[in-house]
């Protein structure tokens, strides 16, 4: 089993829960180790409930893991809630002025600080958070130095008193860690390499200048906001334009017109803002203007739960808009994919001119990520399609314009996109079925052998981006006693869930599906074939992917693990369900969430 | 809307002839509005391939179809926002926007406000018949109080907006309104407006001969006056044009309301822009760039 180490740091909403968080990253990333980062909260400002998980190793870390080695509780809420899941050998290191422990494990090292002996709690508010970082350090088996480097950037805006403060005060936690405390038995390794720690998030965000967005628009809302934070604060250094629109059916619409203009485009949203963009998507599909829509799901329905993930989307998103159209769809498989997907999907975007939309959610757009830089490439292959930026040959309007056709019939489907502002090409888009010209067929007269014939040339397209985009793969052995089948962000905690199903003497592979849109079904049934026990795993109620792929190949699994609480799924959930189902007990488990955030 | 285009050495308007003709109905007041279109067009002489003409649905948003420029027939109210992305993205281009009152003042209402306070540089004609035609003659937006229609047979009961005094008071920074039975007129505030600096605002009195038998020419053609015939008339007065704008009886001026073009247009506030046109623009991000956005996160 891979050696990992987890930190839960939790409090209120405004008692500073991610500064620690953060020191802790730094450091861990600085020592060349991998993290993964969850922060369950609600949606306040001030109060509520909040954990930090920050889970390190020296190999990848997929997910939050099962297990919390070091619980530091800002306030005694967070001891109530957590103490009691803390198993042997697991830490808890606490203000012993204000914070209880209730009972605890056999095992469980209590850490009590006296803060008030330790700092000068009436200057300093948030010393109890430095000295149990401080105190920490010294548990994991990390030199001081490496904290101190982080205070010193951390505070050194603030001036050097700050800093020489924060400095002091968490060596006093780290002092007494080692007077009081017991290590923990292996120290947090160090390796030479250097990870980038981000969001999925920033990873869309940056995906998108990689991929040459240059024009951004958005509308706030939950998860979703960070793209355009990312986008806002490094727009101009980028090049690109962000807007802040006044609803997301502006932010398409916006978007689109830039679009259509000749840039890449793209916006990102919720569930809700998706709802208001769907007209719009039909739009795109209609005039053939590609644009890329990011939907990060949060659970629903409506305002739902919105600091919670969520795969609850997968039917709005194939039933977006109205009619028959060409599109297509993937769901990243971790944050460092959010980066990789945006410009794979423009190529496609802009090659088969119609919407790409990315189905990603909570769990990747605010969890963090170590992401080797080499896997953020801002030079992938930038593929505009057929698009006409220049006029070729064309020497005055009139001449020319008489043999440009924006929906020439082809037999890809594609015609040849001219942009406005080039000679010869002039021509109107309409949203309104329309002949190879664009003339409408919908009003004056319609034409039932045209209105057939564009429908075709539009769906002929599907077929070129099914040969576009690459079938999935079976993960892990050819043959098991189970296969896990998931889609989009519950790639790494099911990997997890195999490696433990495996050590435990059960064999278990995964088949996992970026590509929503093109499915390939049958290849899916192909691998699936020789399955002796098949379980789709996924963070909704109905199981919207189950449906999905029995509607596309009538294929019907031999059970589901789903989960819908608001939490993502932990590695045991699924070992245990995946066992009950092995058992023959039942056909759908639904994991409970053991812990209360 | 000002832009640095080149001007065409000629333009005649049968250059700028759509590929069809319109599909209105005879004595649609939306032919007087397309043919002060299409002369203002030829008399700024402005290149048809660096216009691109863009509408929403209905009747009027027909328009498009019917010039030979570029041109985008869009969704119902969301020509605004269309537009505003494409000018952001080549602001090159001169941008006209057009449609009816159903299409901006009703479901457009939200980006008709937004637009106006951003500051867009483009021309937003709106061919004002206070009626819903397409959809065969319900109340609109503009609609007076107990007019009666398909949809409020025992006449209407809501107020209607007044298209002048909103644009005013959101921010717009020119504001005309026209008559499509006065094309002289309405030809030079088209021209006007394509020339202003920043979002230009006409609302056309069109009559829709079919379903509006209460605002037709009979109706409007004792009651407008120009604004332009009185010599006192200031347009720089903002004050002065709300005060106008209020007025609707024996007397509904026409003319340019407002002008100001102290303030920057949106595209010529954001320094991104700085180097020219997004659309002309390398898409790669510069190698030194990209690599201090992976530091920041190391």
């Amino acid at each position: 089993m891979k050696q990992t180490f987890a930190i839960g740091i939790g409090g209120a909403a405004g008692q500073g829960v991610a500064t620690p968080g953060d020191i802790f990253a730094k450091i861990f990333s600085r020592r060349g180790l991998h993290l993964n980062a969850y922060n369950a909260y609600q949606s306040i400002i001030r109060g509520g409930h909040t954990l930090l998980t920050i889970r390190t190793g020296t190999e990848k870390v997929t997910n939050m893991g099962d297990r919390i080695d070091l619980l530091i509780p800002l306030n005694q809420d967070t001891m109530d809630r957590h103490l009691q899941l803390l198993t042997a050998g697991a830490a808890c290191i606490y203000n012993a002025d204000t914070i209880k422990p209730g009972p605890a494990a056999d095992g469980v090292q209590l850490c009590p600080l006296p803060v008030s002996e330790l700092a000068d709690i009436t200057r300093n508010k948030v010393a109890q958070n430095t000295l149990a970082i401080g105190a920490g350090l010294h548990m994991l088996g990390i030199g001081f130095q490496a904290l101190e480097d982080v205070l010193r950037e951390q505070f050194k805006k603030k001036g050097e008193a700050v800093v020489a403060e924060n400095v002091e005060v968490a060596r006093a936690g780290y002092d007494y860690a080692a007077a009081h405390f017991t290590d923990f038995p292996n120290p947090v390794p160090k390796t030479e390499n250097r990870y980038a720690i981000l969001s999925g998030n920033i990873a869309m965000a940056m995906g998108g200048a990689a991929a040459g967005v240059k024009f951004y628009c958005a509308y706030p809302m939950s998860p979703s906001t960070g793209v355009l934070h990312w986008m806002a604060a490094h727009a101009r250094k980028a090049g690109i334009m962000v807007r802040q629109v006044e609803d997301e059916i502006g932010v398409i619409n916006m978007a689109i017109g830039a679009a259509h203009a000749g840039v890449r485009a793209m916006c990102a949203t919720s569930g809700g803002g998706f709802a208001l963009m769907s007209e719009g998507l039909g739009m795109s599909a209609m005039i053939e203007t590609p644009v890329v829509v990011i939907n990060c799901q949060r659970a629903g329905p409506s305002t739902g739960v919105p600091t919670k993930t969520e795969q609850g989307d997968l039917w709005q998103m194939l039933g977006a808009a109205f009619g028959d159209y060409p599109r297509v769809i993937a769901a990243p498989q971790d944050i460092g994919d959010c980066f990789k997907l945006i410009p794979e999907i423009f190529n496609l975007a802009d090659r088969f001119q119609c919407p790409g939309l990315v189905l990603c959610d909570l769990l990747l757009s605010e969890g963090r990520l170590s992401v080797h830089p080499k896997d953020l490439d801002f030079s992938p292959p930038i593929d505009r399609g057929e698009l006409i930026t220049k006029t070729n040959g064309a020497s005055s309007a009139d001449a020319a314009n008489e043999g440009y056709k924006r929906y020439k019939i082809t037999d890809s489907g594609i015609s040849p996109r001219a942009v406005p502002g080039v000679l010869g090409h002039i021509h109107t888009v309409a949203t309104d079925e329309h002949m190879e010209d664009g003339v409408l067929i919908s009003d004056e007269f319609t034409n039932p052998v045209k209105r057939r014939a564009m429908m075709e040339k539009r769906m002929r397209k599907v077929a070129g981006i099914e040969a576009a985009v690459p079938p999935p793969a079976l993960l892990g052995p050819r043959d098991a006693d189970v296969t896990l089948i998931g889609w989009g962000s519950t790639k790494g905690v099911i990997e997890e869930a195999c490696e433990i199903l495996n050590e435990q003497g059960i064999s278990a592979n995964q088949l996992p599906i970026r590509w929503l849109v093109p499915l390939h079904g049958e290849d899916i049934i192909e691998i699936l074939r020789d399955s002796r026990l098949t379980v789709i795993v996924e963070n909704n109620y109905s199981g919207q992917f189950a449906r999905y792929l029995r509607s596309e190949t009538s294929f019907v699994p031999n059970g589901h693990i789903r989960k819908y609480d608001g939490e993502p799924f932990m590695p045991h959930h699924i070992v245990e369900a995946a066992k009950e189902q092995l058992a023959g007990n039942t056909k759908l488990s639904v994991p409970m969430h053991e812990i209360m955030v | 809307m000002a832009t640095s285009v080149q001007r065409a050495t000629q333009l005649t308007i049968a250059e700028l002839k759509g590929k069809v003709d319109p599909d209105w109905c005879p004595g649609c007041g939306d032919f007087g509005v397309l043919a002060a279109l299409q002369k203002a067009l030829v008399e700024l002489k402005i290149p048809t391939h660096n216009v691109v003409t863009i509408s929403g649905i209905g009747c009027s948003s027909n328009l498009p179809g019917y010039v030979n420029t570029y041109g985008m027939h869009t969704l119902h109210g969301r020509a605004l926002a269309v537009a505003t992305g494409l000018k952001l993205a080549n602001h090159e281009l001169t941008v006209l926007v057009t449609g009816g009152d159903g299409d901006g003042f009703g479901i457009g209402g939200n980006h008709f406000i937004h637009s106006m306070r951003r500051n867009v540089d483009l021309l937003y004609i709106v061919m004002d018949n206070q009626i819903y035609g397409l959809t065969t003659g319900q109340t609109s937006p503009t609609s007076r109080v107990g007019m009666k229609t398909k949809s409020m047979p025992f006449g209407n009961i809501e107020a209607p907006v007044n298209p002048i005094s909103l644009a005013l008071a959101a921010g717009a920074t020119f504001v005309a309104r026209g008559y499509s039975g006065e094309q002289k007129h309405l030809t030079e505030l088209i021209k006007q407006g394509i020339e202003h600096p920043g979002f230009s605002f006409l609302d056309v009195f069109s009559p829709c001969v079919t379903y509006n038998h209460d605002n037709t020419y009979q109706w409007y053609r004792p009651r407008v006056k120009k604004l332009e015939d009185d010599s006192a008339y200031d347009p720089a007065d903002w004050t002065a044009a709300m005060e106008k704008s209020l007025l609707w009886g024996d007397e509904i001026f026409i003319g340019k309301f407002f002008e100001r073009t102290d303030v920057p247009t949106l595209h010529g506030a954001e320094p991104v822009l700085n180097e020219g046109p997004l659309v002309h623009r390398d898409p790669r991000v510069p190698p030194d760039v990209a690599r201090s956005f992976i530091e920041e996160l190391m």
